[in-house]
């Protein structure tokens, strides 16, 4: 029998997660039957290719955007790659150069020519699997050697534009308690069809994402964590349009938590919803195999959405978001399904129904090590009163039993956090965590109390708007601005003309290679 | 921002001195300040000098280092208070102001019917890389902010949001393709002062394509003065607390004024 702190309703609950699931079910199997530009360079970076040209396209990019190369995107480009290496004799990233230069063509192979094509792709991609088996159990090892402290994890961004700059404040911040370091990217980059090359010391409000920029940052914040004594988490992102590559550059280069969001991309940066529930299926089985923890984009939506009366919208999404990660194999304990309720804190009883909001996703999701963020609609200049406000969402991380903390900072809205900025954010967080760290064990919400029946709204209402989508359909829904008051449309948006559907002959070992790695059954 | 005195006007303190002000802690003239940073060397008792003496560098007296810590990795940091020995005369200040009257929504309303038979034509954007549309959608969405309703609840605006992270070059085709009277733009975050870069770009861009002088330019967000505005060739600039009756306001009073000019 389940407890409650809230007295909730659990059958409600399980009607609101059965009509998530067929919602998530139809998602799923509109995406299996699409492929996309993204998926099939992640696949090539999968086999192996790697580097770029002189203007730093990546090989991935030319190959996929070569005349062959878009005609066989709908049958997969993987297999006729693989057979073109064969054919050539060269390596995976010398093939992709010769095909980018129209010298070598590609062309999908049949019969006995198609089995050794399929062997050959998946032998090209062994270095790669190898390679996310490795990372997966170093994390697994210095987690178990050195852990990672205590929950809610404290979580702060590095923002400088230079990962230079980025390593020293992100050793800065993990001496001063930070347990999940998050690079934030160059605001436009996810709107970039290609990933940058190379280690990277300019941005616009963040550090371009590159492989080599993950490598830095990771080897760093290893031996930050030895000299800490304790794990410390990298994050950064597997979203935007190259989000199926940056999903597996993660896995490769041991990101341990990357935010994934499809509903994120299609509502605030306007990218196609086929292109992007597509390439999310690809990215979430990699991020299967590669163990990480997603978080998703639900702590964003009250931001434009009037938070009194969305709430439930959150719930209903991170439940969507839920059922789609559970089916491309990632685990409960890689969910980190994000939510924050943007409250006016000047209006009455506020902190309650934040605290009831918080406690009621905390019970929904018991194995899931959701994450939390403070409003940053109402954070303005005023720094101390910012500092104030943060504090109280602190305290209600803690009450309610966050897996992690998305810590607010009294410069949000105004310029990328300076050192201290950081500094006396993760001060405040650790010492609420220490001060109040068993409140939440004593506190059981009184009945037909303001907590309790704010709860059991937003539950009834979330279920009332499941089971609508589940009617109409996800992408309906997504019309008509069900989420964040945002109306997106089936055919606008970037990336659509990236889409293909799959033809009756489309192969993708690597992709069937990263189903059996998450436990999915291939199609 | 919207108001109209003069420092001819304001009303002082007792003890004050309009032409030679400085800060006020608890007693008048005593130039109390507080302010906190980095400095990039390890603490320790030749880091305190070192903060002591930026602080007098920046003209303090009597710098007093009130808290210190040791951030790690070569990095230390400082909170501050000092006595400021610079003065400012208050009565030779001069700041440009957006020359309008405030109204409300039904006021702008009946004044644009009065003024105007057609309906006024305004294109909002978020510009260049930046991703926050919370100030230009305060402005211009039918929910508007702070209990004012946005431009797009007035009947008698014709506007276009195009969102976020839209390139010059792509407002510019909506202003001209949509006939605008008006362009709304704004900047949120910003690094190394691209919002400033990317706003001049846009003026040169209208001046270029010759529809400048039949374009009213506005710009916003938290870092933007009507000064800074109109530095960068734009007609207005609102700051932070700006509602959507200011800017709705101003448009209607403005182009009105220009016909009559």
């Amino acid at each position: 029998m389940k407890t409650s702190k809230l007295g909730l309703d659990f059958e409600k609950v399980d009607a609101a997660r059965a009509a998530a699931s067929e919602i998530a079910a139809s998602v799923m199997d509109f995406a299996a039957k699409r492929t996309t530009t993204s998926v099939e360079r992640a696949t090539l970076r999968m086999m192996g290719v790697e580097g770029a040209d002189a203007e730093g396209v990546h090989w991935v990019n030319r190959v996929v955007d070569s005349p062959t190369g878009r005609d066989l995107l709908a049958h997969g480009l993987s297999v006729p790659f693989a057979d073109a290496v064969a054919r050539t004799g060269m390596d995976a990233s010398e093939t992709a150069r010769a095909v980018a230069a129209g010298s070598v063509e590609m062309a999908m192979p049949s019969g006995e020519a198609l089995e050794h094509a399929v062997a050959a792709a998946e032998d090209l991609a062994a270095d790669s699997f190898r390679r996310i088996r490795t990372q997966r159990s170093r994390r697994q090892e210095s987690l178990a050697e050195l852990g990672e402290g205590e929950r809610p994890l404290l979580y702060v961004i590095v923002a400088t534009g230079n990962i230079f700059e980025d390593v020293d404040q992100a050793r800065v911040a993990a001496k001063a308690g930070a347990q999940v370091i998050a690079v934030i990217r160059s605001t436009a980059q996810s709107l970039l069809d290609y990933i940058p090359e190379g280690p990277t010391t300019e941005g616009f409000g963040g550090t371009f994402a590159t492989q080599a920029n993950f490598r830095i940052m990771r080897d760093a914040l290893d031996e930050v964590s030895r000299e800490e004594g304790r794990y410390i988490r990298l994050c950064n992102y597997a979203s935007g349009l190259c989000m199926p590559e940056m999903s597996c550059l993660g896995a490769m280069e041991r990101l341990d938590v990357m935010l994934n969001d499809a509903l994120y991309g299609i509502l605030f940066r306007n990218i196609n919803m086929q292109r992007t529930l597509t390439d999310q299926r690809f990215a979430r089985l990699a991020a299967a195999a590669g163990g990480f923890i997603i978080n998703t984009g639900e702590d964003n939506y009250l931001t434009t959405a009037d938070a009194a009366k969305s709430e439930h919208t959150v719930l209903a999404s991170d439940l969507i978001n839920e059922q789609i990660a559970l089916r491309c194999g990632l685990q409960p304990e890689q969910l980190g399904l994000g939510h924050a309720m943007q409250m006016n804190p000047w209006s009455e009883d506020m902190f309650l129904k934040e605290v009831a909001m918080a406690q009621l996703v905390r019970e929904v999701f018991p194995g899931c090590p959701i994450k939390y963020m403070p409003p940053t609609k109402y954070m303005t200049g005023n720094i101390f009163r910012g500092h104030v406000q943060d504090a109280l969402f602190n305290m209600a991380a803690v009450m309610t039993d966050q897996g992690i903390h998305l810590l607010g900072m009294m410069t949000e809205a105004m310029h990328t956090p300076h050192i201290h900025d950081r500094y006396l954010a993760l001060e405040s967080g650790a010492m609420i965590r220490q001060a109040a760290r068993h409140l939440g064990d004593e506190i059981e919400f009184k009945e037909g109390g303001i907590v309790r029946g704010y709860a059991a709204e937003v539950l009834e209402n979330t279920c009332a708007l499941l089971e609508q989508i589940r009617r109409e359909g996800l992408f309906d829904a997504i019309s008509r601005g069900v989420f964040a008051d945002v109306r997106r449309h089936m055919d606008s948006g970037r990336g659509l003309d990236g889409v293909a559907l799959r033809a009756d002959d489309y192969r993708n070992p690597v992709e069937s290679m990263l189903s059996l790695m998450a436990g999915v059954k291939g199609e | 921002m919207m108001n109209m005195e003069s420092t001819k006007n304001a009303v002082f303190p007792k003890g004050v001195d309009p032409t030679r002000i400085k800060p006020y802690g608890d007693t008048m003239n005593d130039g109390q300040v507080q302010l906190s940073f980095s400095l990039p060397v390890p603490m320790g008792p030749e880091a305190r000098e070192a903060a002591r003496r930026i602080a007098g560098r920046m003209g303090l007296k009597e710098p007093s280092i009130y808290h210190e810590t040791d951030l790690g990795h070569g990095f230390s940091y400082f909170i501050v208070y000092g006595k400021c020995t610079h003065t400012i005369d208050f009565s030779a200040i001069v700041v440009p102001k957006i020359d309008m009257e405030v109204m409300g929504f039904h006021e702008i309303e009946h004044f644009m019917e009065k003024h105007f038979d057609r309906r006024i034509r305004v294109v909002g954007a978020c510009t260049g890389s930046d991703a926050h549309t919370v100030g230009i959608d305060a402005i211009m969405d039918m929910k508007g902010y702070n209990g004012e309703y946005g431009l797009e609840r007035y009947p008698t605006f014709e506007t276009i949001n195009m969102g976020s992270q839209v390139s010059n070059e792509t407002l510019l085709a909506r202003i001209v393709e949509f006939k605008a009277d008006a362009v709304l733009v704004s900047q949120v975050v910003t690094q190394k002062d691209v919002h400033l870069s990317n706003l001049a770009e846009l003026v040169d861009m209208v001046e270029a394509q010759g529809v400048r002088q039949d374009l009213l330019m506005i710009c916003g967000g938290p870092r933007i003065s009507h000064e800074v505005a109109l530095e960068l060739g734009f007609d207005a600039g609102f700051g932070p607390g700006t509602k959507p009756n200011h800017v709705a306001g101003y448009i209607a009073q403005e182009l009105v004024r220009r016909r009559r000019s």
